[in-house]
């Protein structure tokens, strides 16, 4: 089997590399055939016994065809390094449920016992099967970006031959630094190693293949990027392609992160989902510098601004994700969700300075293409919110690079190494974050071009009065209703900072809901529907405009998650049985503590009776267990979600000395926020991507423009 | 002129006796509950890491039988009960396991640029982008082909309004 694979990369190596060869020379020849002196007419001393214009065509012509047919080969080799790493996934797959432990990678990442979802995911595990992951996903995204070169055969050209020169590389690293199919030497043991217990959860299942599918997806619209940028691409259509893939992109690096975010919550056992490690922070980067794209991307379409300020962000998102990959397997920095150190951090390195290099030459050759005429009307309108906007995405996205590499370069200015952990984000990145909110709620009532004061104010009186008023509620209200309530912003920054984020969030959420409103008015008063089929209409009308503001409702969910952490609260007791603990609302029993055995682990836990205002509401079992085969242990938190919060209890381990269990219980409020604003934001941006219902609505012209007939009216983003 | 002036003026005290307000308000809150030993160890102890190598804030530590978060905590426990100040405790740690014990750089010596730089960024973007938005709105309108001249002013206000009432938006 370890054959077949590894035959199967050598070939897909193979095949990547034609295919970026070939399409090369096609590009090249096509360009020679477009070229003045080649076109009917024009003087060519190509054939001395033809006329010379003819000579000229017909040698066009004969570059033209030439050019097509291996521009064709290339992108059939591209079709086919799909085939091949499929090839290789597939047999690394079997390998791993076959328990072939002569693969160093099977030894090193299964077992015999261990369940067969997680055999699956040894695939993304380890350095070697991640890597070839990747590889599957980017020629997975290249096979679709190759069937669908009709779109426009000249840019999906040049897009596949810089979708082949990134296989290259990944493909390389597999051949020849980190081989899946390095056979163990010596000796076969009779078991393997078994998969770290911490990835041994469902969510692990799809938690990288979301993520990475993020990752390896920003690659595609880099590759469209660069190649508009070679070819000099007229007009902005290769931005609506490009942006239709960066928001799939994007709703998959979301739901990666995320995902990343309620595994570590369920799995970690310390009662948080975020805690700026360096590679968490590798995940947030991109997604940062890819929204920042999402937003201005809208200038280049309505306006035809930005453009080169839109190229470096489409460079800057593709090669943070690298950069992560990076920081992930070099052991740059170091990092508890860290591979095994390797040399392959060397191959990243100079991929992303050959990369960036690629990326400046053809930008400064070429960069008089980009030009664009800049003209604004108003400090206030929807131009400069973008503006704004686009500061903040990429401050924040800054700010979190520069705290990853900060101890680095402390250590290479003061020979000493610092923490930035989450004091350090707390102290810097929030107080953008809530800028960012502000222009998140007036952004989308700004017009293109101007807007004036006074409809500003009509928009905004409504949202403002009512976040005020709910700030006043939140901190009148008794402490007794919930963590959140009878908030005193003034005893700590965190509550100062939970109380403008909710408020905020609020505001948000008023002026979406206004926007929905009023545009429902408009189509209910010249259709006669209902309010809510007008909103449904409305939105189907522009699905990218109301999807983006389904997506900011479903971020301003999210915030109001994050704003509960300030009110987190944990204990943490030694209970034998009959022992009680109380936290918040609720009373844990200890009931009862035993032990379990499993093929792949053994476990104890505890059973703990919940009460809350006398009764008994649930009852919990947080376990820890032991994995055999790593011989590692793992806490599995047992959790109570409600709307207001989470009770999360965690089974410690047991005291030696006595062999009491020891427990810990977290309330942790309104972390169900976050989860539920996730789906929001996916539903908003799936909706986003639905094509717009395709006939306008119809308003009776006014006679001024000399019309009788209905004049359609469009709802611009 | 001189009306002028003593608005200006007037503004001027106004400036101050909010800025004055908003500093003692400031104090104000930063003093409160800063005495209580409790929340002390919990404040301080979420500004240090265990050393354990889990990477996680001491107070968070969640190893039992980690070799390092009781003996930390039992220390800061002690310091605090001795009265301690703050910087004091975090000196006595930074001495004991390294700066690296510290959850975020200080804001001493060059680890202050970690804070400055991200800040400076800001004001330096939003200057920058006030500056880009005056250079776009001063710039001259481009010239319209077939004598067609480009609207503006109070011509553009009333189209603009017009636009406003018929969409109805």
């Amino acid at each position: 089997m370890a054959i077949i694979g590894s035959f199967a990369l050598l070939l897909a190596l193979a095949l990547s590399v034609y295919s970026f060869l070939a399409g090369i020379i096609a590009l090249v020849f096509q360009k020679q055939a477009s070229h003045p002196s080649l076109q009917p007419g024009e003087k060519t001393a190509y054939h001395p016994g033809m006329s010379r214009s003819t000579g000229g065509t017909s040698l066009a012509a004969l570059l033209r065809q030439g050019s097509e047919r291996i521009g064709e080969t290339a992108r059939r080799a591209g079709v086919a390094t799909f085939a091949a790493v499929l090839l290789a996934s597939v047999v690394l797959v079997i390998c791993a449920f076959r328990d072939d432990f002569s693969i160093a990678y099977i030894l090193h990442h299964s077992n015999r016992d261990l369940p067969g979802p997680y055999k699956f995911a040894v695939l993304w595990s380890g350095q070697e099967g991640s890597l070839l992951f990747w590889s599957l996903l980017l020629a997975a995204y290249g096979f679709v970006l190759r069937l669908r070169y009709k779109t426009d055969a000249r840019l999906f050209a040049y897009a596949s031959v810089v979708l082949a020169g990134v296989q290259i590389f990944f493909l390389s690293l597999l051949n020849f630094a980190a081989h899946p199919f390095a056979i163990v030497q010596g000796t076969i043991p009779a078991d393997g190693n078994g998969l770290n217990p911490l990835l041994q959860y469902p969510e692990m299942v799809i938690h990288p293949p979301m993520l990475y599918l993020g990752y390896v997806g920003f690659t595609v619209p880099f590759a469209f990027a660069l190649g508009a940028l070679i070819m000099k691409y007229p007009g902005e259509k290769w931005i609506h392609i490009t942006r239709r893939w960066t928001m799939v992109t994007w709703a998959f690096l979301t739901c990666g992160v995320f995902l990343g975010a309620h595994w570590a919550y369920s799995v970690l056992g310390w009662g948080g989902y975020w805690g700026w490690d360096p590679v968490e922070n590798a995940s947030l980067m991109p997604w940062l510098a890819g929204t920042a794209f999402l937003h201005s991307v809208m200038m280049q379409e309505k306006r035809g601004m930005l453009k080169m300020w839109n190229m470096w962000l489409v460079f800057a998102t593709f090669w943070l994700a690298i950069l992560g990959t990076f920081l992930t397997r070099s052991g740059i920095i170091s990092s508890v969700h860290a591979f095994a150190q390797s040399s392959i951090g060397e191959w990243f390195g100079w991929f992303l300075l050959i990369t960036f290099a690629v990326f400046v030459f053809f930008f400064f050759k070429n960069k008089s293409h980009l030009k664009s005429e800049h003209k604004l009307e108003s400090l206030v309108s929807r131009e400069s919110s973008f503006l704004f906007n686009n500061l903040l995405f990429v401050l924040l996205c800054f700010t979190v690079l520069w705290g990853t590499w900060f101890p680095k370069i402390s250590e290479l200015v003061q020979g000493n190494k610092v923490t930035v952990g989450a004091p350090f984000y707390n102290r810097v990145a929030i107080p953008v974050a809530l800028l960012l909110l502000i222009l998140t709620a007036i952004g989308p009532l700004l017009a293109w071009r101007k807007t004036s004061l006074e409809s500003l104010k009509r928009n905004f009186l409504w949202p403002t009065i009512g976040a005020i008023a709910v700030a006043i509620f939140l901190m009148i209200t008794p402490q007794s209703w919930g963590s959140v309530f009878g908030l005193k912003p003034w005893q700590d920054i965190s509550y100062f900072y939970s109380l403008m984020a909710v408020a905020l969030s609020v505001l948000v959420t008023l002026t979406v809901a206004s926007e929905f409103y009023r545009g429902g008015r408009v189509i209910s008063k010249h259709t006669g529907q209902g309010m809510f089929a007008s909103m449904v209409q409305l939105t189907h009308r522009n699905t990218r405009r109301y999807g983006g503001y389904i997506v900011h409702f479903g971020v301003v969910v999210v915030i109001i998650g994050f704003a509960g952490a300030a009110f987190n609260q944990d204990k943490e007791m030694e209970m034998k049985n009959g022992d009680q603990m109380t936290i918040g609302p609720y009373t844990l029993i200890c009931r009862s503590y035993t032990d379990d055995d499993a093929p792949n682990y053994a476990s104890e836990w505890a059973l703990l009776d919940v009460y809350k205002g006398g009764k008994q509401i649930d009852t919990m079992t947080p376990v820890r267990r032991f994995y055999k085969a790593s011989q590692q242990t793992s806490t599995m938190p047992d959790i109570r979600s409600t709307l207001n919060e989470d009770l999360y209890v965690v089974f410690e381990g047991l005291n030696p000395d006595n062999g009491h269990p020891i427990i810990k219980a977290h309330l942790n409020p309104l972390v169900m926020w976050i989860w539920m604003g996730v789906w929001v934001m996916l539903i908003g941006t799936v909706l986003a991507l639905v094509p717009n219902a395709p006939a306008p609505v119809r308003v009776p012209a006014p006679g001024r423009l000399g019309q009788a007939h209905p004049a359609p009216v469009a709802t611009g983003d | 002129m001189p009306s002028r002036l003593s608005l200006l003026s007037k503004v001027g005290i106004r400036g101050r006796k909010a800025a004055q307000t908003l500093l003692l308000c400031a104090a104000v809150f930063a003093l409160l509950g800063a005495g209580d030993p409790a929340t002390r160890f919990t404040e301080i102890g979420h500004q240090m890491m265990c050393i354990c190598g889990c990477n996680q804030i001491l107070l968070e530590c969640n190893h039992v039988g980690c070799p390092a978060s009781d003996g930390m905590r039992n220390e800061l426990m002690a310091s605090l009960t001795r009265g301690d100040s703050d910087s004091l405790v975090e000196q006595g740690f930074v001495q004991k396991y390294g700066p690296t014990v510290l959850a975020a750089p200080t804001t001493k010596g060059f680890d202050r640029a970690a804070y400055v730089i991200p800040f400076a960024a800001l004001i330096f973007g939003f200057g920058l982008i006030v500056l880009v938005i005056r250079a776009w709105k001063n710039r001259p309108a481009p010239t319209l082909a077939d004598g067609l001249r480009p609207v503006r002013g109070a011509e553009l206000e009333q189209f603009r309004d017009q636009a406003g009432k018929e969409t109805d938006l």
